[in-house]
């Protein structure tokens, strides 16, 4: 395995993920080469055994026998669709964040990458997060389509404008590793390239607990917000605060009362039916398309009526309102309005 | 006046397609399907040397990491000119438009395609599209990459527009080829042609014909809608002016997938008709055959979404477009199984046409497996845009349908031109390019591996040993091309004469004299067999008869 591993050129197994998607890998590239090798010396085989002796010669007719088509077709196709068995049950891991996953919101420019963390601190070009812990990426762009890609960890995903998209991995081999952008996004996409630190996590916390309020200058791509506010370390905190700049919380109320749209209390994780019949799951990426597309699935009961925030609101602060909303959490909300006064949300607790 | 004493004579036939008129008129108002596929040859080999220099050039800048050569922003419009060119100005026009104008009639015993005149304006198209995408390019040329993705492709501060209208009127050039193909084998048809008895090159033009008809009409929408959000900032994509970026990617990909088998479908036609002949063998699995090309014609529409493996698709539907993606590489399997399984008792005898399809059934099962490989979904992940995926559509691209291409102008080329190229050379060129394609394409296949992004002017320089060896490679394959164009050349002129059948082909089209007549047969012909039918008393008595042929 590790000749294969050498051989293939392939970068260091430093996620999970790794380990297995080279499995698949080694078993599919030894298949490919060992067949596309036999059907070229079949060939050359079939020609020195039947080459032209004389220049008249002809042949005798011959045609093919149905179990020799039958064995051609099932044997490529119960080959073909193993192959795509083990791939789709590794690409269903792949996908779905382990509970428990950390966040960062990764957001996208041309051409960097800045990372928050859901406790304050923002980074940019680098990723820290500690090892032998799942990290689950929230990613947005706010201009064209990136795609965040880590060689080593054997991760991809695009980065769309307008829209959530949601990767994860978990590393165990503290160290540095390569981000690079896969999408071509102009000029300089190929110098559109960041680090990921994977640290021991009491080096990590360390490296957090550092990054309190004001020391990770606010790095807003998309313009001022606005004068900065006291609080703005913390995202929940400035989620609040643009939703209420932004206007969000004339028509979504956050203590569970219904209003003119649904309410924010206990929204994040709620299965709501919408008006085609159909049901969703609400999570980063639905509130984010409903923030950017509202018509496109209105919950059953309310009228159509919100406005787009598409260029209205930057990604950063999309992300702050989605923070925001996760934060307001209850399992009572449809009986029980919660206690305390508008406005005041109610942060998680782990 | 048909000097019918002796039509069969081995000196140079004349009257002949190419030499019966000769003004300059006759031949860019011509409707004879047989001038404008030999016109429709410059104009694709024009492109593909134009696409190999710009290729030449990128690997060139390709030996250092940093910056050498070239500016990042003329990396960006070369690759993009490689792509746009290669694609829409070669490979989907080779085969169909030069060979498949050329024979299809011919093979099934026309006088010419049913709508000349079409075929005529299906030339004009081309070489508008392609001035036009050209010109604009090289003037303000567009940074895009040939998949033109949104919204950087609306947003982008190069002018694309002229490239879209090009791709569109190239696009309509390949739609109205299409009809007349389909139209052709459904209506003119000769005695006893029937369906059952169409050669296999037929029955791939006949699937690519109806791709092309009904997909690319799909390209020319999208790339004017491109071309408007760009020109007048509708929002059609962009998501900052209330478009959806991944509705392009969809859109784009249903016409780009299919596209594949545009180029691929008549390449494999090629390589049933080719292998047939230097066989003397009928082609084993006949059925087989022509029924997977309508087979990957048909799934081919139901796989575009293996492209948006993430992008942002659902979990669900990269399931469907990975198990569909799985069948079009079980009917490529029927093909080529049966295409080993037509050299069995034959009588195999290796010239240069068939030196091409030993390189096509190499690199087009490996390149075809690293396809179903990526199709796997999870191992699409970590390959997904990296030079894995360039080398592996390389394999298809330029490894199949360029071996088909160039198997063909081997095969064919005494017919078209009524001279032979000098074997020898031949042969040489042969390893050359098939050496050249290794070396250049493996090593790139390791740098996906590793990690290396594709449209990147700047890498990270633990990638540069790999790319040297891959920018060596590029020159041995420029270095074959060039020895293919210089004999070929020597051939039109001083190439030994060939005859109506140098080959002992049994395919029908060599039942005319070479090069062909005006009108392709003096009579119709009848047709009482399938072609390549070595076998039978009747068919080598119709070359003692017809043409004179004693060698059997």
């Amino acid at each position: 395995m590790s000749f294969l591993h050498w051989i293939l050129f392939l970068p260091p197994q430093a996620s999970t993920a790794s380990k297995w998607i080279d499995q698949l890998h080694y078993a599919i590239i030894t298949t490919t080469m060992v067949a596309s090798t036999a059907v070229a010396l079949a060939a050359v085989y079939l020609f020195v055994r039947y080459r032209r002796r004389s220049p008249d010669q002809l042949s005798v007719r011959v045609e093919s026998p149905p179990w020799f088509e039958a064995t051609i077709i099932t044997v490529p196709l119960t080959l073909f669709l193993a192959w795509f068995y083990v791939g789709y049950v590794g690409f269903v891991r792949v996908r779905r964040p382990p509970p428990g996953a950390m966040d960062v919101y990764v957001m996208a420019k041309q051409w960097m990458w800045k990372f928050s963390y859901p406790e304050g601190p923002n980074s940019i070009g680098v990723l820290r997060v500690p090892a032998r812990k799942p990290v689950r990426l929230l990613m947005t762009s706010r201009d064209v389509i990136h795609s965040f890609f880590v060689p080593a960890f054997r991760i991809k995903e695009d980065l769309l404008p307008g829209r959530y998209t949601e990767s994860w991995f978990q590393s165990d081999l503290p160290g540095r590793y390569e981000l690079l952008c896969a999408e071509y996004c102009g000029l300089q996409h190929s110098l559109m390239r960041g680090e990921v630190e994977v640290l021991e996590p009491s080096e990590f916390d360390r490296w957090l607990a550092s990054q309190e309020r004001g020391i990770a200058e606010r790095q807003d791509m998309g313009g001022p917000i606005g004068p900065p506010a006291s609080d703005q370390a913390n995202l929940v905190a400035e989620g609040l605060r643009i939703a209420g700049q932004a206007g969000c919380l004339e028509c979504h109320t956050v203590d569970g009362s219904p209003h003119i749209g649904p309410t924010w209390l206990g929204l994040y994780h709620r299965t709501e039916l919408l008006e085609t019949g159909q049901s969703v799951f609400v999570d980063e990426a639905y509130m984010t398309k409903s923030m950017m597309d509202p018509m496109a699935d209105v919950v059953a009961g309310f009228n159509p009526v919100m406005p787009t925030f598409q260029g209205k609101l930057t990604a950063p602060e999309t992300a702050a309102i989605v923070e925001y909303i996760k934060s307001l959490r209850s399992r009572e909300y449809q009986s029980k309005p919660a206690e305390g006064p508008l406005y005041a949300p109610i942060f998680r607790t782990k | 006046m048909r000097p019918s004493s002796e039509p069969n004579s081995p000196v140079y036939h004349q009257p002949n397609y190419l030499g019966h008129e000769t003004s300059v008129r006759s031949w860019l108002l011509t409707h004879d399907h047989k001038r404008i596929a030999i016109m429709f040859l410059g104009g694709v080999l024009t492109a593909f040397f134009a696409g190999g220099v710009f290729a030449l050039v990128l690997r060139i800048k390709l030996l250092v990491p940093g910056k050498f050569f070239i500016s990042a922003l003329a990396y960006n419009r070369l690759f993009t000119l490689h792509g746009v060119t290669m694609v829409f100005l070669f490979l989907v026009p080779a085969v169909p438009s030069v060979f498949g104008n050329f024979f299809l009639p011919i093979m099934i015993g026309a006088q010419d395609v049913a709508f000349p005149r079409l075929n005529l304006l299906s030339f004009y198209l081309y070489v508008t599209g392609a001035a036009i995408a050209l010109f604009g390019m090289i003037w303000n040329g567009a940074d895009t990459g040939w998949t033109f993705y949104t919204p950087y492709s609306t947003t982008t501060p190069t002018d694309i527009v002229p490239v879209l209208l090009g791709v569109f009127l190239v696009g309509f050039s390949s739609i109205v080829t299409g009809v007349n193909f389909i139209v052709t084998v459904h209506t003119l048809r000769a005695p006893g042609m029937t369906w059952m008895r169409l050669p296999l090159f037929v029955w791939g033009s006949y699937a690519t014909a109806v791709v092309q008809v009904v997909a690319t009409p799909v390209l020319g929408m999208t790339v004017l809608l491109v071309a408007v959000e760009h020109a007048f900032d509708f929002g059609i994509f962009d998501p900052a002016r209330g478009g959806d970026p991944v509705l392009f990617e969809h859109l784009f990909w249903f016409y780009s997938h299919p596209a594949v088998y545009i180029m691929i479908l008549p390449a494999m036609g090629v390589i049933s008709e080719v292998v047939a002949c230097f066989s003397r063998k009928n082609p084993f699995g006949y059925e087989a055959i022509a029924f997977s090309s309508l087979g990957i014609g048909f799934v081919g529409f139901l796989t575009w979404g293996h492209h948006l493996f993430v992008s942002g698709q659902s979990t669900f539907d990269a399931g469907v477009f990975g198990v569909l993606s799985m069948l079009v590489a079980v009917f490529s399997a029927i093909k080529v199984f049966n295409w080993v399984g037509i050299m069995y008792k034959g009588s195999v005898s290796f010239k240069t046409p068939l030196a091409y399809v030993f390189g096509f059934l190499f690199l087009f099962v490996f390149g075809g497996m690293t396809g179903v490989a990526l199709a796997t979904v999870l191992l699409d992940v970590p390959w997904h845009d990296t030079y894995f995926v360039v080398a592996h559509f390389h394999f298809i691209m330029v490894g199949a349908s360029l071996m088909g291409f160039l198997a063909a102008l081997h095969y064919w080329f005494p017919k078209m031109f009524g001279r032979m190229y000098p074997e020898r050379f031949g042969i040489a060129a042969f390893f050359l390019v098939f050496l050249g394609f290794l070396v250049t394409f493996i090593p790139q296949f390791l740098l996906g591996n590793a990690g290396m992004p594709r449209r990147y002017y700047e890498y990270p320089a633990h990638f540069q040993p790999l790319h040297v060896v891959s920018t060596v490679g590029s020159w041995l394959l420029g270095l074959g091309f060039l020895l293919i164009l210089a004999y070929l050349v020597w051939s039109l002129r001083w190439g030994e004469i060939a005859g109506p059948n140098p080959w002992g082909s049994e395919g029908f089209e060599w039942r005319t004299p070479s090069p062909v007549g005006p009108e392709n047969y003096d009579e119709t012909p009848v047709f009482t067999h399938r072609p390549h039918a070595y076998d039978l008393v009747e068919a080598a008595e119709y070359r003692r008869r017809e043409l004179g042929d004693e060698r059997d």
